[in-house]
């Protein structure tokens, strides 16, 4: 049993924070300054134009 | 090809087919012998067509690049086909349940041996032919090149529709691994993860020499499924053979840990086959038929770490109450939850691309499609975080309610986005202006629909109903029903969900007469779709 | 590193993917090989005598898992439908799980003994015959002979993966498949002291020939009854 509490607590409590931090990340990432000219551009990627050789 | 390569894979396919002859001399068993037949009859095909499209003249010179479309027109193709297929064993299965006559009971005909086959021929096959096709044709277009190592790219093609032939064929013969989709014994395992391997080369190496700076979206799903699937694939997979000349083996795990690993494996086969996979395709063609851009980009940024992240840990909620840990289900059941928020993201991301072109809706039955499909997924990502609710667990599980939702989502979510991209598909890819009949489109559209939701609800009712019979007591402290009789009143709703899925497949044939004809170069001169509306509102 | 180097690299996000989903199943899936209370300590528990072995792969090639579950979860009604739930123990020389997921048919993880052998032959010929109300499909063509091309290389191949077959198991095996099912044979006595609590019987009621049919009776009549519940202790075995 030792080693499940251990575990647990474990889980409970820095596995708990580092999910947290590792999702505020992302969020920040996706939203931070100036990614949204860039994103905008990106988001347009499937729009242009199709041939290959007009480019 | 160039001669060296052609030679290189002559003689690759020479040797394959002395293994495969010797290996089927050599057999324990008849699945065995006859599988290495099919090898060797497949490596024969290939070298004859090697040989007969050998050409030692110097390679062109350098004309205008094309992108590889051949390829995706047989992935469109073989799509239909195993769609057909699958939905019509589904149909099949279905009655037998009804109607228990319809087993024959001879050995390849029971329930239990197609009813893998329904499963792969819908999942692996329909779906797995969608994904490769439409991720073809997504990732040349997105990046602005053909194909990276496009004879490896048919390789991936042919190699999983043998793939195919030979877990189909190992089903009917009673040959299977007993792990739920995830049947095919070990040495179809290990023809799979080579196509596999090739199809991650050539997909990953056709990102890397692209001309956009940056990897739209939809290829960050298609990328993460192809490696997870690569993964689990190869994980769960793990067994020994009786001998290396027998088609059984016993799979590396046992009990309680081959169980965590199967849902492992069988959860994220949802969660990144049927889900990933076909997010990426959500992800380019309904921002195509739309003609607009992505809702929120940011928020599919967020959609895909934290869906990749979420799902891997939910499996265990396909055993809630079992042997396994309490721990373990419990974590199950958070992670399957959690994922419920970018679930709902993603669909509102889809959903919102329409933003401003709502009208579109009324004209354009492949965009509708598009639509109902993401609604679709809405509802099962919801309705699945709510089943892994341990308590809710305790009566859903065992029962048909699982059923109705695995069909809700993947008649719902899956078949419906590959409808839509085909449609959208198929015009482009043949030169043709548009679809031979947009009405049939809208035919198709709407039996596919009153199928699913005939489909889901009455294995709504029937599964709740059975789980509470089978948990039913009196006054006097004694169950109510025996198992027999809990049995004979499903008899009505399995009539009711053959009807379902039988509607679902002829939606499905009245798609594949409208693609044969467009194929053709017929279009029909039609009612404008929004009068057609109009009229029947 | 920024994300706009992410988006931009192709390996980075084939590394990072990757990287993401691996966590969830390590953590989730590695405590159950060390943990020592994954499976209960129980008496009972033997590997399958090689008659039953086959009965198991018979089982598993027609699919008997994708309508009936081996895995009686702690409830009331299931404890009074099926008898005990089921143990981790109790499925640990299976490779693999056979608890199934779905029960268009009954649970069969506590089957073995009530029924009759006859009763057994009869229903899996044609269920509808016994049982009005039952959609199972008949398999009356499992009346045709067993065929095995090597039995040891089976226990050979379940050794390998951890299940304790003793040397005397394996060298006997071609056998004890056939003794297991021939009461008067030589063999009969050996079988029942290789492998404790294993029925000898003439399961299929035709003396003369091993059928398919005697081996899945024999791994059905087994079902649920090896495991000894007079010793087992729920409260030390608590997880």
């Amino acid at each position: 049993m030792e080693t499940y509490t251990a575990m647990r607590a474990f889980a409970d409590s820095w596995g708990l924070l580092y999910m947290v931090l590792i999702f505020l990340g992302i969020c920040v990432f996706a939203f931070r300054p100036g990614s949204k000219k860039i994103y905008d551009e990106q988001a347009r990627i499937p729009l242009n134009e199709e041939t290959l050789n007009n480019d | 090809m160039d001669p060296i390569s052609t030679i290189a894979a002559a003689a690759a396919a020479l040797l394959a087919i002395i293994l495969a002859l010797y290996s089927s001399a050599q057999a324990h068993d008849t699945v065995f012998a006859v599988h290495m037949m099919i090898f060797a009859i497949a490596g024969g095909l290939t070298l004859f067509y090697l040989v007969r499209n050998c050409s030692f003249k110097k390679a062109k010179a350098d004309g205008p690049q094309m992108y590889d479309d051949s390829i995706v027109r047989y992935g469109v193709i073989a799509t239909l086909f195993w769609g057909i297929i699958g939905f019509a064993v589904g149909v099949l299965i279905a009655s037998q349940l009804a109607f228990p006559a319809l087993n024959f009971d001879l050995p390849w005909t029971n329930f239990g041996r197609l009813r893998p086959l329904h499963t792969s021929a819908v999942i692996f096959a329909f779906g797995g032919n969608a994904l490769i096709a439409t991720s073809f044709y997504v990732v040349q277009r997105t990046c602005r090149t053909p194909l990276a190592f496009g004879g490896l790219a048919w390789f991936v093609f042919w190699g999983y529709q043998l793939f195919i032939v030979l877990a189909a064929t190992g089903y009917v013969l009673g040959s299977t691994q007993a792990k739920e989709y995830a049947e095919p014994e070990w040495h179809v395992d290990l023809w799979l993860t080579v196509v596999w391997v090739a199809y991650l080369i050539v997909f990953f190496f056709t990102l890397l020499r692209r001309k956009e700076p940056h990897i739209y979206v939809a290829n960050w799903f298609y990328l993460a499924f192809i490696v997870t699937v690569a993964m689990l694939h190869v994980v769960n997979g793990l067994a020994v053979p009786v001998s290396f000349f027998s088609s059984h083996s016993y799979a590396a795990f046992s009990g309680v840990q081959s169980a965590l690993v199967q849902w492992w494996y069988g959860h994220n086969a949802v969660g990144f086959f049927l889900t990933a996979g076909f997010l990426g395709m959500m992800y380019y063609f309904v921002p195509k038929q739309a003609n607009r851009p992505v809702y929120s980009y940011r928020l599919s940024i967020i959609h895909f770490w934290a869906v990749i992240f979420l799902y891997i840990w939910a499996g265990p909620h396909h055993l809630h109450y079992t042997a396994l840990p309490d721990w373990a289900q419990t974590l199950g059941m958070v992670f399957s939850i959690m994922l419920w928020m970018p679930s709902w993201g993603g669909m509102i991301n889809g959903l919102m691309t329409l933003s401003g072109a709502w009208d579109k809706l009324r004209t354009d039955p492949i965009l509708r499609m598009m639509v109902a499909s993401i609604a679709f997924y809405g509802m099962a990502t919801f309705e699945g975080p709510l089943m892994s609710i341990k308590a809710v667990n305790s009566l859903s599980h065992y029962t048909d309610w699982t059923i109705g939702h695995v069909h809700s989502g993947a008649l719902g979510w899956n078949a419906l986005v590959s409808f839509g991209a085909l449609y959208f598909l198929v015009p482009k890819l043949w030169g043709r202006k548009e679809l031979y009949s947009l009405r049939l489109v809208n035919w198709h559209f709407w039996t596919a629909m009153m199928g699913i939701v005939i489909y889901a609800s009455s294995m709504w009712v029937s599964g709740i109903m059975q789980g509470l019979m089978w948990r039913e007591y009196n006054n006097e402290g004694f169950l109510v029903y025996s198992f027999a009789e809990t049995v004979v009143r499903m008899h009505p709703f399995y009539v009711i969900r053959a009807l379902g899925g039988l509607m679902f497949l002829i939606g499905g044939v009245i798609m594949v007469y409208n693609v044969w004809r467009t194929i053709r170069g017929e279009a029909k001169v039609d009612q404008p779709v929004s009068q057609v509306i109009t009229v029947g509102a | 590193m920024k994300h706009s180097t992410i988006e931009k690299n192709g390996s980075i996000l084939l590394v990072l993917s990757l990287l993401v989903v691996t966590i969830g199943g390590i953590v989730e899936i590695a405590p159950l090989f060390y943990l020592e209370n994954t499976i209960e300590k129980v008496k009972g528990m033997r590997p399958y005598s090689p008659l039953e072995l086959m009965g198991q792969n018979i089982y598993k090639r027609e699919g008997c898992n994708l309508c009936h579950s081996q895995m009686i979860r702690p409830f009331k009604d299931e404890v009074e439908r099926y008898g005990h739930y089921s143990l981790a123990a109790e499925s640990m020389y299976d490779h693999p799980f056979v608890w199934g997921s779905k029960r268009t048919g009954p649970d069969l993880a506590r089957v073995g003994g009530r029924y009759s052998d006859e009763w057994q032959r009869e229903h899996l010929i044609a269920p509808r015959n016994l049982v009005p109300e039952s959609v199972m499909p008949g398999y009356p063509f499992l009346m045709q002979p067993l065929k095995v091309h090597d039995i040891k290389a089976h226990l050979i191949a379940n050794k390998t993966l951890g299940v304790p077959y003793t040397k005397e198991q394996i060298d006997n095996a071609a056998v004890d498949l056939v003794s297991q099912a021939n009461p008067d044979s030589d063999g009969a006595e050996d079988v029942e002291a290789r492998y404790p609590k294993a029925l000898v019987r003439d399961f299929d009621g035709k003396p003369e020939t091993l059928t398919e049919m005697d081996a899945l009776i024999a791994y059905l009549q087994v079902l649920g009854t090896l495991v000894d519940f007079s010793t087992y202790d729920a409260k030390a075995n608590l997880r």
